[in-house]
């Protein structure tokens, strides 16, 4: 490589950049010879502080940043880390404080991309580390000072999802700052309120939600929205605009006393999702007598537009000439929490789920348990509404299955809520034979353990490590399992009166519609991404996004509970600061240089481009900008510049690959 | 003889990555410790619509063995619509390269997104060894 080709190179007494390489402990000092690496950051180009230091991030190694500052030694600052993702911040705000531009600093991320992924090469990471270094090297010499804007944000945040985790998130934040709750079914209140009991403690779960979903309803802050789906979002940080489409319930809901006078002339008979269709409902329906809101609504698809409803309703709240309307909000912060749903293992054919009438999912025997479920809590099998004198729980169906279509994760709650229904089970037939046929128990929470102890010992639920091949129906339609137990590595069969399937959880089917809209990336299961599994827990890549409960994960519903916590505080701390600084990548276009071809402006997803026919230029409107790039890249002429990313700065990255 | 010459050659390849899907993904590839040979060097990118195509072209007239557009899965562009631009981009570039005589192998257009660390690991394992019987950028014996 000749000199000539990289002008990058060349010496300019302006620039006096310092190097610092960081051991990060030994996760990259154990790998990557950290020496060699400043040393040879010693000779780049216009370096001319190269220091390595056992953790940079710490106080003690800022402090070796800041003073080198205050000395006026450096002007620019390269420090050779962790991601930029992880710690750019936290550099920057060095620079910030001691009074030099923060956007003269790089990071070289030598930890993710050298040293974890090459433990095994020390010398090929000290070789990466050198290029990382070098790269950033040269792209911090052609850094330009910049300014972050300023914006107000919406003091006013949307919470997506009326589950449990919604409905935590709304309320801790509807003291501060308006709150919009949307939800998909007519009711808030999610599949907690299917669930007849929470282990380990054995509450009764209506009894601990409903309360919740009651205060929701009553609270002045929350604008509660339901049967609505989120539609559309611009992403302005700290001003989302929102719309959302509210399906037509056809009862007036402000006149609607819920008296019940129309569900009972309702000549349509319909399942009823909420008790997962095993029992019925009427076209004109409420989901279940303590729902939230208590009003009742008209399903669609379901009426047969008799107008029976209408001449039985005293107040005159049927209003059949409702249509589906769209609400307009703009919001400062989003919360997700679109939670799950349960696993659907009719492709599982070894179980016969749909095959055989005596099997059923756990959710259908949370509803049998349920004391306002389709039994009214008494459990009966399905195919002659008796009790069952056995029953077997088969654990793991969907989860930690390797087929293709199923899931590899494990769901979390399946062991504790098995071990939690056979318990229940117990209490009411004790003379009944229960098996809980799994892989390996997870009982670990705060007092699962001891939960999981007393089931074995005190209720005699008979525990069989083993998986179940097939499932054969017998002329009473009682149900034999073929069995092994890969304890005793024996196969044998298995007599019982009901099957419960333990089907493990996936996130919900609008997951990956929401996680688009909303620029939330997703992880390979289908649920949300957060922006670090450890760190930032419930915050996602895009700034005032958060996500809580099970779309982010499986879990159970303290944990649940404790992310719609974080992130009602997550979302608080965000929009409190009452505006947002928005980073300077904004592209701008060099008009004396523009050709006036418009390519430009047919690329902006933004619609951010305009065409000034006054100086014949086009134009960037910067608060639309989101500082992609596609522009400068599609300009024949090479008129638009994007900020932080300049021409001269990447290319000088690449050219510094050529150096030697 | 060339059999062992061939084996000898580690490849250079840079990743131009885009900092939503690519770069973290890599990131988090880092994170899991999947191991991979040291032979990429990633540049972030803030969408794939800004990889400069004069770069690409500038890496591998300088030697670069193999170059990589990483991008988000198609629908899932953290700009909406970058990483469509790009696609139509990277097919336009790799006949442009083949007509300089390169082959067109060197430059892959990759979907990776951030949870796909793994994914990433594999393809570049694999990117390596098919590098590897592809043999050294004809440039660098030029530029010699």
């Amino acid at each position: 490589m000749t000199d000539n080709n990289n002008n990058f190179k060349s010496s300019n007494s302006d620039l006096k950049i310092g190097v610092y390489v960081c051991h990060c402990g030994k996760n990259i000092a154990g790998v990557v010879d950290v020496d060699e690496v400043t040393e040879y950051a010693k000779k780049l180009p216009n370096v001319v502080i190269a220091k390595n230091y056992k953790f940079m991030c710490s106080k003690n190694g800022q402090q070796i940043i800041a003073d080198d500052i205050k000395a006026g030694l450096i002007n620019r600052v390269v420090v050779a880390s962790c991601s930029p993702l992880m710690h750019e911040e936290t550099f920057r705000r060095v620079l910030r404080e001691n009074n030099l531009n923060e956007f003269y600093f790089e990071q070289a991320n030598i930890r993710e991309q050298a040293s974890w992924v090459t433990l095994y090469d020390p010398k090929g990471a000290t070789e990466i580390a050198k290029d990382h270094v070098q790269m950033s090297v040269a792209k911090v010499s052609n850094n330009l000072p910049l300014e972050r804007q300023k914006l107000p944000i919406t003091q006013e945040i949307l919470v997506i999802g009326g589950g449990i985790t919604g409905i935590f998130a709304a309320l801790d934040l509807a003291n501060k700052y308006k709150v919009y709750l949307v939800e998909k079914s007519p009711t808030i209140g999610g599949h907690m309120a299917q669930l007849d009991k929470t282990f380990p403690t054995m509450d009764c779960s209506a009894c601990i939600t409903t309360p919740k979903m009651v205060e929701v309803g009553r609270h002045p802050n929350i604008k509660l929205i339901t049967y609505a789906e989120v539609t559309n979002v611009d992403l302005t940080v700290g001003n989302f605009k929102v719309q959302i489409l509210q399906k037509a319930k056809k009862v007036n809901q402000d006149l609607c006393t819920g008296c019940g006078s129309c569900a009972e002339v309702c000549p349509v008979t319909t399942g009823n999702e909420f008790d997962l269709n095993m029992s019925h409902r009427g076209a004109v329906y409420i989901p279940f007598p303590q729902a939230v809101p208590s009003k009742y609504l008209i399903d669609s698809n379901a009426c047969i537009e008799c107008k029976l409803c209408e001449k039985a309703c005293e107040v005159g709240a049927i209003d059949f000439s409702d249509k589906d309307k769209i609400i307009d909000i703009k919001v400062g912060a989003i919360i997700i929490a679109t939670g799950y749903e349960p696993i659907d293992p009719s492709n599982l054919t070894q179980y016969g789920y749909h095959k055989y009438k005596n099997v059923i999912t756990a959710l259908e025997m949370e509803r049998l348990l349920s004391s306002y479920g389709p039994t009214l809590g008494k459990i009966v099998r399905p195919s002659d509404h008796k009790p069952p004198k056995s029953m077997a729980f088969v654990q793991c169906v969907g989860s930690r299955d390797f087929h293709e279509g199923f899931n590899k994760y494990c769901s979390r709650v399946c062991c504790m809520y098995a071990i939690k229904q056979a318990r229940q089970f117990k209490e009411k037939y004790p003379d009944a034979e229960v098996y809980i046929i799994y892989m390996d128990i997870r009982s670990f929470g705060k007092g699962y353990e001891e939960f999981y102890e007393i089931a074995a010992r005190e209720y005699g639920i008979k525990f069989i490590r083993g998986r179940v091949g097939d499932v054969y129906e017998e002329i009473d339609k009682s149900l034999t399992l073929r069995v092994s137990d890969t304890f005793l590595g024996e196969i044998f069969e298995l007599k019982v009166d009901l099957l419960v399937l333990s089907v493990g959880i996936k996130p919900s089917s609008d997951t990956i519609q929401i996680g688009r809209m909303l620029g939330v990336q997703q992880t390979e299961d289908g649920f949300l991404m957060e922006a670090h599994p450890k760190l930032r827990p419930v915050d996602s890549l895009s700034e005032g996004i958060f996500i809580a409960g099970t779309c982010q994960a499986p879990k159970d519903i303290p944990d649940s509970v404790a992310q719609a916590k974080a992130a009602a505080s997550g979302a608080d701390n965000f929009v409190s600061k009452g505006f947002v600084e928005i980073e300077p990548y904004y592209s701008y276009v060099l008009s004396y240089k523009c050709s006036g071809c418009k390519s430009c402006i047919s690329v902006c997803p933004y619609n951010a481009i305009s065409f000034n026919p006054i100086i014949k230029s086009s134009e960037i409107n910067i608060l639309k900008c989101k500082g992609c790039g596609t522009c400068m890249i599609t300009c024949p002429s090479g008129a638009i510049e994007q900020n932080h990313f300049t021409y001269n700065q990447l290319t000088s990255e690449v050219e510094s690959l050529f150096w030697d | 003889m060339s059999e062992v010459k061939k084996s000898n050659f580690e490849p250079k390849i840079i990743v131009f990555a885009c900092n939503w899907c690519t770069y973290t993904g890599c990131d988090q590839a880092g994170r899991s410790r999947m191991q991979r040979p040291p032979n990429v060097r990633i540049i972030r990118h803030m969408c794939s619509g800004r990889i400069d195509p004069l770069n690409i072209l500038y890496a591998l007239k300088n030697g670069a063995d193999g170059v990589i557009i990483g991008a988000c899965h198609l629908g899932d562009c953290h700009y909406v619509s970058g990483n469509f631009k790009t696609v139509r981009r990277a097919a336009l570039l790799k006949t442009y390269i083949e007509q300089l005589g390169y082959n067109p192998k060197r430059l892959q257009m990759w979907h990776i997104s951030a949870s796909e660390g793994a994914e990433f690991t594999e393809k570049i394992k694999e990117y390596i060894n098919e590098l590897k019987e592809i043999g050294p950028n004809p440039s660098k014996k030029i530029l010699k």
